[in-house]
């Protein structure tokens, strides 16, 4: 008796699609972050194009990092609150297939869109052209790792929501993304091979996808049985 | 997944409930022994022991603070229990956890409605997969919201979520019904509704535990009293 609640991944990939395009002001803020420190930056420090690609690549991706931090943090939260979640965790079915749901939804709201996004900052911050292929690669896997690594700390912080803690939890596990999300554009920019930081970002998703979802069915777990 | 493995091998058991014309029908359904709870050091209530049969209501009853969503969200599986064993026809519910969460319905005080989603899009996502428009609209309709259907669940009253909670015992296919206060906001026509939906249930077979602080008026039902813990010396 398969359950649409329990149903999995195209049940919670849909409802929570659904949910960020009815709340479409919520979904706005990260990139809005996103679009104006990148507006910002160039105006407050020097509009020189050769010190702007300089700092760029670093830039670009410290960017992203704190719009899917500033996002992830409302993951379960809602779910949580409204009992949603205690009928995802008395399914049947294991919880993983909905957890990837969840995220898939996230990255489809968070991840893609500033992927999408980063070129018209590229081009304000004068990264040369080759570099913009290996800079939305980049960002489309390591968005994601994010967004699966931050939906632990999201699981583990419940019911409160994240804030410092979250933060604190995973920033450490942010930083080998952050190095190697801004090696790949650094090495395009440099014209050398960006391809191997490009495929530890691949690896990083590889095993994220596998381990994440255990950890966050755990963590939810816990949250309810306190 | 362990799950997995017990869901394939207790499918064919002849144990599980097989339908209502089943001779199975009065086995006893769910048999809760000695359960407690210890939360910060301190034990929840008296430790539980009742049995619910098919075609059975139970009340529960208590004090506010008595434990009645805590022992919900024991017999749900979401807290585990600190002592005592909780069966589901005869195999304790570790040993055919897939089996009994299948034919589990519960709705507590968060009922799992999304404001942001129409009454039509709550339902049919709590409902089971197969479950046909038609059908989702006959059981809006039943609880009074044919008209409404279309509208952001935010927008309704209290009432009128707790109706779309309520809609799901409509659509769903559980035989076990764990329902936490289920009158909570309802008017009258809304628990006479309920009264007319769970006799329906009781009369296919099905076994209902449900709390409340009003007793119900067209349903037979039986109590059972949850009683603050004392410390035997």
């Amino acid at each position: 008796m398969a359950n649409n609640l329990s149903g999995g991944f195209k049940a919670f990939l849909y409802r929570d699609l659904l949910l960020a395009i009815r709340d479409r002001g919520d979904l706005s803020k990260p990139l809005m972050f996103f679009l104006l420190v990148a507006v910002m930056v160039p105006l407050a420090i020097a509009p020189e194009a050769n010190k702007l690609s300089a700092i760029a690549p670093g830039l670009i991706w410290i960017l992203a990092l704190l719009a899917t931090l500033l996002s992830i943090e409302r993951l379960f939260s809602e779910d949580y609150a409204d009992g949603s979640l205690e009928q995802l965790l008395i399914s049947p079915n294991m919880l993983m297939m909905p957890i990837l749901g969840k995220i898939t939804a996230h990255w489809l709201v968070i991840g893609l869109p500033l992927t999408l996004l980063s070129p018209v900052i590229a081009i304000w911050f004068s990264l040369p052209i080759s570099a913009m292929v290996p800079m939305m690669l980049s960002l489309a896997l390591g968005t994601a790792v994010l967004s699966l690594v931050g939906a632990v700390g999201a699981a583990l912080t419940l019911p409160r929501q994240g804030g410092v803690l979250l933060a604190l939890l995973v920033m450490p596990l942010y930083m080998p993304v952050l190095i190697f999300g801004s090696a790949t554009i650094q090495s395009a920019v440099d014209g050398l091979n960006w391809l191997a930081p490009l495929a530890m970002l691949a690896a990083f998703l590889a095993i994220a996808t596998v381990l994440c979802p255990l950890a966050i069915s755990a963590g939810l777990r816990i949250a309810k049985n306190g | 997944m362990s799950t997995a493995f017990s869901a394939v091998f207790w499918h064919n058991s002849p144990l599980i409930f097989q339908g209502s014309n089943s001779p199975l029908t009065t086995h006893t359904f769910l048999k809760v022994e000695s359960l407690a709870y210890e939360r910060n050091d301190a034990v929840v209530f008296q430790p539980v022991d009742f049995a619910l049969k098919a075609g059975e209501a139970l009340q529960l009853m208590g004090v506010n603070g008595s434990g009645k969503t805590t022992l919900f969200q024991l017999l749900t599986g979401i807290y585990t229990p600190s002592c005592g064993s909780i069966s589901y026809c005869g195999q304790l519910v570790n040993n055919c956890r897939y089996e009994y969460l299948s034919d589990v319905l519960y709705i507590g005080h968060q009922s799992g409605v999304k404001a942001a989603l129409t009454a039509e899009e709550n339902l049919r996502w709590m409902s089971p997969k197969n479950t046909t428009s038609e059908k989702i609209s006959a059981a809006l309709g039943a609880v009074g919201l044919g008209e409404y259907s279309q509208i952001i669940c935010a927008n309704l009253s209290a009432g009128q979520k707790r109706r779309v909670a309520l809609a799901r015992l409509m659509t769903g296919q559980a035989k076990l019904w764990f329902l936490d206060e289920p009158l909570t906001s309802l008017d009258k026509q809304g628990v006479e509704l309920i009264e007319h939906c769970m006799n329906q249930h009781l009369d296919q077979g099905g076994a209902i535990l449900f709390s409340s602080h009003q007793d119900l008026a067209q349903v037979k039902t039986r109590n059972y009293r949850l009683e603050p813990f004392e410390e035997v010396a």
